[in-house]
């Protein structure tokens, strides 16, 4: 139940949740111009005249963001529309070198649609989305570079945003870090946006209100620029209590602009609504409405990856994965490509299990990430492998990638190298049994006499003479024969 | 040799080749015309030098007998085009100093065509006006001289500085941008020929914008053909400028010296407004004499929008330019005056940056957009918009092209028609309806007045038929035989 209602003084309240997330299209160059768009250059490195908002400069549409945001609409379920309209959306400020920022308004290129949020206890719960629009990126204010003056980095201006707004379906500030996870996840499949929140490629303004359950919903406010999803569930949890003490002590709430302090874990006043700017948006003259063909949405339709939903199904499906490991293994791109080299032709839980377990345990140990894995999906594909054709047991295997993990050898290498390969050889196990009875005659007498629990202090032995090889159905099976 | 500064472009592109004089000794008599003539004040900044460098050039290619096809033409460039390394101010004090890192593609067109640049000509601030006396550089003065009063004449507006230099034989031809008759209205009022061509024909990159939806630069020249062959060089598909138009650009100067033998002349009747100059009615009744004598078909046609055009205009036009000057807040380029704060930067600096007919436009425009006003104004404007381009291409099933007086009045003193704007813009009141239709028109010189100045008649056409115009231009020109002289050049001619 992800429905955190919460406990006021005159009862409970519910949250209603929607989010506008801003995520930078990924793209060599700017929306506009052909400056590039790429992040960590030096401070207005990245600009052209065009950024710039010098006299007489024009826009030119970038095709390539087009294609990203129509890729981006495709996977979240939403409607192309063949027919979107630029418009500019008025304001000053120093970082907005044009006096306007170009932006998508009443004709925005991707409407409605949906995307299933996965939550902590197992369940989905489906999203809608408002719309999609394109727009391009203000620069960046800097105001601790000098006592009194605040400088201004343009690299951003004119980068591609895709502005996706949901509709105000959570109700619980886990529901809503779900949302922004998946949303990030499935940008990430599509290659459409990096999701690096930390580099401002992915930033939130969250809507917040409250309500007694059934009533209307409530007067919002917005919480701006939220950027990471731990920020988010803190600025929900604060902002929703902030309201119900306001509203049951009398007050009111204000339609309003916040800001989330990091440091505090609250949010504060920002701008009301009677502070709100006027845009004054109309059509950019400059451009013409982007018209699209059906066939170039159907071309990206027909070239769209799976989607993590979609590869969740086939592993619980196709590969027998439980819906948790399924679903653990699709939550990050990487990881899901990862898995799916290392399972070519092998048992899918058990590749799973090697992936959740061993390799995920050893690289938290040694602190790095999957891409630095020291064991390629191919090799630990390799490694179950050799499990699965008994050509290793389970025990020896964990040694096996121990050795996989220091040297970054492949497994049939190790095993042959040191000789680990299982023996099956009946007569071989044979000749270890007769040796252990033989050398403890005392112990075999016992047994005989009734003491059943020492049989597994002869498996013991065997296992230890036969340095951990021997296969150990068969000497369970021999030993029981013999004795 | 000739006069040389009287030659047509033609003429001069004729003795180039046939190395009756070079490209130099041109700009040089050019350069000397414009020195006598500063008192008209046409440019806003003089390239004298750059223009010897490029006659040199020119004269290099005419020696190695690869001339380009406007080799050594001696122009003048409107100083909303930006020029790379050369000031560019937009007759603005805002962007006084401002030197363009970057050539606007229609100058850069005309400088690989061969063309030399005399001088940046003066304009209203910005563009908007009538008259040429917004600039922040001063007015410039129409060369032509009224017999009823010796005042100094206003050249029209916006292109004042070009139409008065192209008429004052300083230069040869020149740019012009036109947003709702700023080509047009000057070239009437000086007494030469000028066109704006259709919405998208020539790249608006590199040219500062006033109402990007209606800006589009032409020429102006003191013939048809000049003004053909200018335009050649102009036009163009540019990749950046996505309002431009990709389709080939035709010899516009083919179009000269054809019979009008069957074209169909439209006379759009709410032309004929109540209280108008009866002299300027009757030159119009001419030019259509004129056009049925040489073989062309009258019809009558109704524009039946027209009444609304202007209204329409002073919402769309000023809606644009108030966004389009955001850019102007003195933290990049151009004027800064500084402020305690920020907002009081930008206050100062655009209150001191922007003059008086700027500043009304902003405010008129911010005023259309803004909450509450948006559907009243600027909404019913476009929707407006769309209906007298709907006038056009239905008057268009009957007709080739319009013909219509250019301007209401001949060029008036400076100083008259400044305390009321809208009897200023009532000037535009011909010229607008096309432009908002993003209609090709042409205004050529037609006869005088009784007190001696220029009046001109407007060939309007079909989208991207600016060939019509010219053929049509170019027979009613012959027919007019417009040879007068400014009264300061009679003397000197």
């Amino acid at each position: 139940m992800s429905n955190a209602l919460i406990k006021g003084e005159t009862g409970e309240w519910e949250i209603v949740i929607g989010l506008e997330v801003h995520a930078q299209c990924l793209s060599q160059s700017k929306l506009f111009s052909g400056a590039s768009a790429v992040f960590g250059a030096a401070p207005n490195e990245h600009v052209s005249t065009v950024d710039a908002g010098f006299p007489g400069m024009l826009p030119v549409i970038n095709g390539h963001c087009v294609s990203q945001a129509v890729k981006t609409g495709l996977g979240l379920n939403a409607k192309i529309n063949l027919h979107s309209v630029f418009e500019r959306k008025n304001y000053f400020y120093p970082d907005l070198p044009q006096g306007y920022q170009i932006s998508q308004y009443q004709h925005p290129i991707v409407g409605e649609g949906e995307i299933e949020i996965d939550l902590p206890d197992g369940s989905t719960k489906v999203i809608g989305i408002e719309r999609l629009h394109l727009e391009q990126d203000a620069g960046k204010s800097l105001h601790d570079q000098h006592p009194q003056k605040s400088f201004v980095d343009l690299n951003r201006s004119g980068n591609p945003l895709m502005e996706i707004v949901s509709k105000p379906d959570m109700r619980s500030a886990d529901e809503a870090a779900a949302y922004v996870t998946k949303l990030r996840t499935i940008l990430r499949y599509l290659g459409t946006c990096d999701g690096n929140m930390d580099e401002g490629s992915m930033r939130c303004d969250v809507n917040v209100s409250v309500r007694k359950p059934g009533d209307e919903l409530g007067t919002r406010c917005e919480i701006k620029n939220v950027n990471s999803v731990r920020f988010v569930h803190q600025a929900i949890e604060h902002e929703a209590r902030r309201q119900v003490e306001v509203i049951e002590g009398g007050g009111e709430i204000k339609q309003e602009t916040r800001l989330f302090d990091t440091k505090s874990g609250t949010t504060r006043s920002m701008r009301s609504k009677e502070d709100a700017h006027d845009y004054r948006y109309f059509p950019d003259p400059d451009l013409l409405p982007l018209v699209l063909e059906q066939s170039f949405v159907d071309a990206i339709n027909d070239n769209l990856p799976e989607l993590p939903d979609a590869k969740k199904k086939r592993f619980i499906g196709d590969l027998g994965l439980t819906p948790y490991d399924a679903g653990v293994l699709v939550a990050e791109k990487e990881r899901a490509y990862f898995y799916e080299f290392a399972v070519k032709g092998r048992d899918g839980k058990l590749v799973a299990n090697w992936l959740l377990t061993e390799l995920w345990g050893a690289l938290n140990k040694a602190e790095k990430t999957l891409s630095e894995s020291p064991v390629s999906a191919e090799q630990l594909g390799g490694l179950v492998g050799l499990i699965s054709d008994n050509t290793i047991s389970g025990r020896i295997a964990k040694d096996v990638f121990a050795e996989m993990f220091a040297t970054g050898k492949d497994a049939a290498v190790i095993v042959d190298e040191k000789g680990l390969k299982q023996v099956t050889d009946t007569g071989a196990i044979e000749k270890v049994i007769d040796e252990v009875l033989a050398a403890n005659p005392d112990k075999v007498a016992e047994y005989k006499g009734g003491k059943d629990k020492l049989f597994g202090f002869f498996v013991g032995q065997v296992m230890k003479q036969s340095g951990g090889k021997a296969n150990p159905g068969i000497v369970n099976e021999l030993l029981k024969k013999k004795l | 040799m000739a006069n040389l500064t009287h030659l047509t472009i033609k003429a001069a592109l004729d003795g180039l080749s046939k190395k009756e004089f070079t490209a130099t000794e041109l700009a040089e008599a050019h350069i000397t015309a414009a020195e006598a003539a500063r008192h008209l004040n046409c440019f806003v900044t003089e390239t004298f030098d750059h223009a010897r460098a490029q006659a040199k050039e020119s004269d290099a290619r005419y020696a190695k007998g690869d001339a380009k096809p406007l080799d050594g033409i001696p122009i003048a460039m409107k100083d909303l085009y930006c020029t790379k390394g050369i000031q560019t101010t937009a007759s603005s004090k805002i962007l006084e100093g401002f030197k363009p890192p970057y050539e606007s593609t229609v100058s850069s067109q005309m400088f690989d065509d061969g063309c030399v640049m005399l001088g940046k000509a003066a304009l209203d601030e910005f563009a908007m006006g009538s008259s040429n006396t917004t600039s922040a550089y001063g007015n410039v003065i129409n060369p032509w001289r009224s017999t009823a009063h010796d005042k100094d004449l206003v050249p029209g507006g916006s292109g004042g500085g070009s139409a008065a230099a192209v008429a004052a034989r300083i230069a040869m031809g020149a740019t012009g941008t036109d947003t709702g008759g700023s080509i047009r209205q000057p070239a009437a009022f000086c007494g030469i020929a000028g066109i704006k061509p259709t919405y998208g024909r020539c790249s608006r990159f590199g040219i500062i914008a006033f109402a990007s939806s209606l800006d589009q630069a032409g020429p102006t020249a003191r013939t048809v053909e000049d003004c053909a062959l200018l335009l050649k060089s102009m036009a163009g598909h540019d990749p950046k400028d996505s309002t431009s138009v990709n389709r080939p650009v035709p010899d516009y100067a083919a179009a000269i010296g054809k019979s009008v033998k069957g074209l169909k002349v439209g006379v759009p009747r709410e032309y004929r407004m109540d209280g108008a100059n009866p002299e300027i009615m009757a030159l119009w009744d001419k030019g259509v004499e004129m056009m049925k004598d040489a073989g062309a078909e009258i019809v009558d046609v109704s524009l039946p929008h027209t009444k609304y055009a202007l209204q329409t205009y002073y919402v769309i036009a000023p809606a644009e330019c108030s966004s389009n000057l955001a850019r102007y807040d003195g933290v990049r380029y151009g004027l800064r005056v500084p402020g305690d704060n920020l907002i009081d930067t930008y206050e100062k600096t655009r209150a001191a940056g922007f003059g008086d007919e700027v500043k009304r436009r902003i405010l008129i425009g911010t005023y259309v957009l803004s909450a509450g006003y948006y559907d009243a104004y600027y909404n019913k404007a476009r929707k407006v918009r769309k209906l007298i381009w709907q006038d056009f291409i239905d008057a268009y099933q009957k007709c080739d092209v319009l013909l219509t007086p250019t301007a209401p009045t001949t060029a008036f003193a400076i100083g008259e028609n400044t305390q009321d704007p809208v009897t200023m813009y009532l000037n535009d009141i011909f010229t607008v309806p096309a432009s908002m239709a993003g209609m090709p028109g042409l205004s050529l010189p037609a006869g005088l007045s009784s007190d001696g100045l220029p009046l001109g008649l407007q060939l309007l056409g079909k989208p991207f038929d600016e060939e019509t115009i010219f053929t049509a231009g170019d027979v009613l020109e012959k027919a007019v035989g417009f040879d007068a002289l400014p009264q300061t050049l009679q003397k000197a001619a």
